[in-house]
């Protein structure tokens, strides 16, 4: 790799020679120490991997539930507010033409239950919740769609291992699929 | 005939009042030739009135508008006005709005984008430092993959601000991603990059780090002065002909990974569902498609004579290649004329003249591009998907122009 070249111009200013093609560091920005990553690392994978230490119940859970996030979402996740998602339910629907998308007959992984509560909600309070009520949350809603019992304690180890049941319901990108979505003929 | 034609369109005209020039309506006296009008005969506004310019105050209903009522006004989008658009740029205080959780105030001073993750030197840029960076401006459109999203059933809508409105061009200035990930160094193994918002939804994405290294912009700019507030101020990922969502406003992060983080947008949302039940997944291309947006619901064929239709056209994946007008609802085509500069994923304008002899009409357009993709046939579209696909219509739409000259949706 060609060094970066620095030309001495005359005014005794140093031009940096974009125009190689090549890339050099820059010396732009501030290095980001590991408590600064700490703080804004809120991402959580299908792997587990982001999920922070705590511990969360079905019955804590619940009782957040009722207080921050029913008025909204429902009782039970189900019959939400007007224009709000319907969290439980639709099971079995998705290939009908009325299809429910909840969390129990849509998402495919439990972990992004944990990330989208814990960065996005409650709607008016994002990112108020400890990390144990985000467990417990997240073990509610998962009961609530009977896919976990009501005994169940959620932490980092259990959450990734929830199998979700519209897992396998989601395939790569299947476009050009409608018939004329690519030229056959006389089209340039 | 012709005098209750005239009478409607104008009562139509002062109700809907697109911004047209109001033609039709009664002038003041004195105004016409051969008076001379009053603008001559005294001075006018002194000059910075005002310092920050806005449009004239006959323009006053070319504004955004909600496509239909929400829950609430934070988690919202609302439609740009493109029958009121000429050429390809849209202006920044018309450019469509989609927030998951308000728009955030963001001082500039205070933002701090984070760049770590699978990187040799995690690192934390100023909005100073970003302005260090080598810098492009490039013309792009953004379309929300929601747009027409109503036109999978019957939508009722008549208005192309309501069936086509989730999409605007900009010129956007700022840095190549792959200059700041060459300024952090991405490791060998490195797959994808999740994109992050400083918003209440801290809105996320994952985006494949080929599109990372291929046209991927961290722009501060559009149409020639920072962004606005609600198009992500003061700095947003732009990623050229994908859908919008993936173009996460107020970037406060970028995690590089190695595999794909599966958030709420990429999964629950953002996925396109099929009749049997299995849905699309990382659907990031936004497909060819056009429009005509005149005549339009506003302003339309009055009198039997000459006109041009006009629309846009665009592609997610190259530059347009050609646009086809139909009139008789697809029956028969004529190639339309594309106003130059054609730009790669980016509005480009078709025109074609047409003389009006006074009958019912469909109109329709098509386009086709560099890549060999077309427009299908909303027919053919509902075949492949079904219609409870929600995202990514890009079907040919059909305008039905009356005897009167009123339009509407030819699906609706």
């Amino acid at each position: 790799m060609r060094a970066l070249k620095i030309t001495l111009a005359l005014a005794g200013l140093f031009w940096v020679n974009v125009a190689s093609g090549q890339h050099a560091r820059l010396g732009i920005g501030t290095p980001a120490a590991p408590d600064q990553i700490r703080g804004w690392d809120i991402d959580v994978r299908p792997d587990g991997l982001g999920l922070p230490p705590g511990t969360g119940t079905v019955e804590k859970g619940e009782r957040i539930y009722a207080e921050q996030c029913a008025a909204c979402h429902g009782e039970k996740g189900q019959n939400p507010a007007k224009g709000f998602d319907q969290l439980a339910g639709g099971r079995g629907t998705l290939a009908t033409p009325r299809p429910v998308r909840t969390i129990g007959s849509n998402w495919p992984y439990a972990t992004t239950v944990f990330d989208y509560v814990r960065r996005a909600m409650p709607f008016p309070s994002p990112q108020s919740l400890t990390p144990d009520e985000v467990y417990s949350v997240v073990a509610y809603l998962l009961y609530i769609n009977d896919i976990v019992p009501r005994e169940t304690v959620l932490n980092a180890q259990t959450l990734p291992k929830v199998r979700m049941p519209n897992a396998d319901g989601f395939i790569p990108d299947g476009r050009p699929d409608a018939e004329d979505m690519k030229c056959t003929r006389d089209c340039q | 005939m012709t005098i209750s034609r005239r009478q409607m369109l104008t009562s139509v005209a002062t109700m809907a009042a697109g911004g047209a020039i109001a033609d039709g309506l009664p002038s003041p006296a004195g105004a016409m030739p051969p008076d001379v009008p009053d603008s001559m005969r005294s001075l006018g506004q002194p000059i910075l009135s005002p310092p920050y310019g806005v449009p004239s105050k006959f323009e006053k209903n070319v504004v955004r508008r909600l496509r239909e009522a929400r829950a609430t006004d934070t988690e919202a989008f609302s439609v740009t006005p493109l029958q009121n658009l000429h050429g390809i740029v849209t202006p920044n205080g018309l450019v469509f709005e989609r927030h998951h959780a308000g728009v955030p105030e963001i001082a500039p001073l205070e933002h701090r984008l984070l760049v770590h993750g699978l990187v040799d030197r995690p690192l934390i840029f100023s909005m100073d430092d970003l302005l260090r960076f080598p810098s492009v401006s490039k013309t792009y459109f953004l379309e929300c993959s929601g747009n027409s999203s109503t036109e999978w059933g019957k939508s009722g809508y008549h208005s192309v601000q309501r069936t086509h409105g989730l999409i605007s061009c900009c010129e956007w200035t700022g840095v190549p991603l792959s200059t700041i990930l060459d300024e952090v160094g991405v490791k060998p193994e490195a797959k994808w990059i999740l994109a992050e918002g400083a918003d209440a939804a801290a809105m996320t994405r994952s985006v494949p780090l080929e599109k990372a290294l291929d046209d991927a912009l961290v722009v501060y700019a559009q149409n020639g002065e920072m962004l606005r507030p609600e198009q992500g101020y003061p700095v947003r990922l732009f990623l050229p002909g994908f859908e919008a969502n993936m173009s996460v406003k107020w970037l406060r992060r970028l995690k590089i990974g190695d595999q794909p983080w599966y958030t709420r947008e990429e999964t629950s949302r953002y996925t396109d569902l099929l009749p049997n039940g299995k849905a699309y997944e990382f659907t990031f291309e936004m497909d060819a498609k056009s429009v005509v947006t005149f005549p339009n619901s506003e302003r339309s064929f009055r009198d039997k004579g000459s006109y041009e239709i006009s629309g846009l056209a665009w592609s997610g994946r190259g530059h347009i290649t050609r646009v086809d007008v139909s009139v008789d609802g697809g029956a028969t085509w004529r190639r339309a004329t594309l106003q130059e500069p054609i730009l790669e994923k980016c509005f480009t304008r078709f025109r074609l003249p047409f003389v009006w002899d006074g009958r019912p009409l469909e109109i329709q357009s098509r386009t086709f591009d560099d890549k060999g993709w077309a427009q299908p046939t909303r027919a053919r579209l509902i075949a492949a998907r079904g219609t409870n696909a929600r995202y990514h219509f890009n079907a040919i739409q059909g305008w039905k122009v009356a005897a009167d000259g009123g339009v509407t949706n030819a699906s609706a």
